[in-house]
């Protein structure tokens, strides 16, 4: 394989039986597996191994598919284009020469090349809907609270979730409907993933669905990128759904609200990381902090030792209520304005991407542009919204993906919207 | 532009308080850097308060045991372990 979709290429049988009988999924590495290594795409986890499974790995195990092996990642989940990864970057099987979006762009890149029938990955702010959009797949971002964390490992717990990746709406649907449900080990899920049947609702009737646009996700779009998504809107019409435009004022400050909470967060969750328990250890002479700042220096990469450290600044006396605090006020307004929105709407549409997949090597220096990329996936996650992200096109051979928003546990109606663009 | 104090002297500090430790050249980086992406977050300045609606509920169960990891399966991962512990730095 030339793309280096995977990090580790183990595989692991699930079940004979099942609805996924015979299906292999190409797992995210950061969603445990016993006895797989599972590296974050960090050095810092180079020989982790995990002694147990993650219950979405359990799950689709049950439902019998096997795992095809451990997809490449941006380090920690933290990037929008898999390159952050200490196991080198991937090339985009639908883009040559591109990237393939991230952070879970080593799922979606399995997928888009056949390494896989189907994939894990995780979503904080983007990071399964990215890649499926620039690598002309399927993915899709789960409520908050409908498909169980435990054994990801964990950037930014109030953000993300674990979502499928596939060729099609409907195989999306059958894995998404394999992991969804509570979870004892999972505080966070809720009872409306019980029990699921989304692939039913792939059956392409947008009769009468009402769309709104958000204008404010078009502004500052590529122009190859907005006549994409216009074309999709047009086939949607053609099909018996109606939209009009509505104003989200909001989300012109979702990306910055979500890089101080992801950063906050990712702060406290990544101090675990000391060498002690698991992971790259500093070695045991001098003192703890000299032991712990030195395994921290050598096992994390640059963007994540930005994350740590502007999460720290932010949350530290003087800077909290400057930049915390004004975030989870965004958050609420976001959340807001989602609310309104969808209340005279059944999805929200928009770009996935406002850009077509950046070449390998062309952001990694600028960090803020990378952020701001990011500027229509981020605010879903703000808002614990469900969306999807279905191939929407090219432009100049480079895939556009079409994000459908619905209203928490609305998965039926954005997929039901998204299968008839198939 | 920004009055955010993010020179090479904040840097360190903020990395000393995160227990990382940075290079010369990675902190005269960073600074840079952060002075963008800080001047970026400022624009959170122009959000209105926002009435937060908390309408959470505590949900309990019962404290139950289960079964956990094996104290070997604990340690499997630990670069160092001694007697059945992890074993770490001196501490101060």
């Amino acid at each position: 394989m030339s793309e280096n979709i995977f990090i580790t290429e183990e595989t692991a049988a699930g079940d004979d039986d099942g609805p996924l009988a015979g299906k292999t999924v190409a797992v995210k590495d950061n969603i445990s597996t016993e006895g797989i290594r599972t590296t974050c795409g960090s050095a810092m986890l180079d020989e982790y191994v995990p002694p147990y499974d993650a219950t979405v790995v359990e799950r689709l195990k049950d439902a019998g598919a096997d795992v095809a092996g451990k997809a490449n990642m941006d380090e920690f989940g933290m990037g929008t284009t898999t390159e952050t990864s200490a196991f080198g970057a991937t090339d985009n099987p639908a883009a040559p020469g591109h990237v393939p979006g991230g952070s879970s762009g080593g799922s979606a890149a399995a997928v888009a090349a056949g390494e896989a029938d189907l994939a894990l990955g995780s979503d904080t702010g983007g990071s399964v809907r990215c890649p499926a959009a620039f690598c002309g797949v399927v993915g899709i971002k789960p409520t908050y609270g409908l498909v169980s964390r435990y054994g990801l490992v964990a950037y930014a717990n109030s953000l993300e979730q674990i979502g499928p990746l596939a060729p099609t709406v409907e195989e999306a649907t059958e894995l998404l409907d394999a992991i969804s449900g509570p979870d004892p080990n999972d505080a966070t899920t809720r009872e409306e993933g019980a029990d699921t049947d989304y692939a039913a609702a792939a059956d392409g009737d947008v009769d009468g669905l009402e769309i709104g646009v958000p204008t404010e996700l078009l502004d500052g779009a590529d122009e190859g990128v907005v006549e994409q998504f216009w074309s999709a809107i047009d086939d949607l019409e053609a099909q018996g759904a109606s939209y009009h435009e509505v104003s989200l004022p909001s989300v012109e400050h979702a990306v910055e609200a979500y890089y101080v909470i992801a950063m906050s967060e990712a702060s406290s969750n990544l101090a675990r990381f000391d060498g002690v328990r698991y992971g790259h250890s500093g070695g045991f002479e001098g003192n703890w902090n000299e032991a712990f700042s030195k395994a921290r220096r050598e096992g994390f990469g640059d963007e994540v030792k930005r994350r740590i450290l502007l999460g720290t600044y932010a949350l530290s006396a003087g800077y909290h209520d400057k930049y915390y605090k004004k975030a989870q006020d965004a958050r609420a307004w976001v959340k807001q304005d989602f609310d309104e929105a969808l209340a005279d709407a059944d999805v929200l549409a928009s770009p996935t991407m406002p850009i077509p997949p950046f070449e390998l090597g062309e952001s990694l220096d600028d960090p803020l542009k990378m952020y701001l990329a990011d500027a229509n996936t981020t605010p879903v996650n703000l808002a614990d919204l469900p969306a999807i992200s279905v191939p929407a096109g090219e432009t100049d051979g480079l895939p556009v993906g079409l994000q459908l928003i619905g209203p928490a546990f609305g998965e039926e109606t954005i997929v039901r919207a998204a299968s008839a663009l198939e | 532009m920004s009055d955010t104090p993010a020179g090479p002297e904040e840097v360190r500090h903020v990395a000393d308080l995160a227990r990382v430790d940075l290079d010369d050249d990675t902190v005269d980086e960073f600074a840079a850097q952060f002075a963008d992406i800080l001047d970026y977050f400022e624009t959170l300045d122009e959000v209105p308060e926002v009435d937060r609606e908390a309408d959470l509920v505590n949900v309990m169960r019962p404290d139950e045991e289960h079964e956990g990891l094996t104290q070997e399966e604990a340690l499997q991962n630990a670069e160092e372990t001694e007697d059945g512990y992890f074993k770490g730095p001196n501490v101060s």
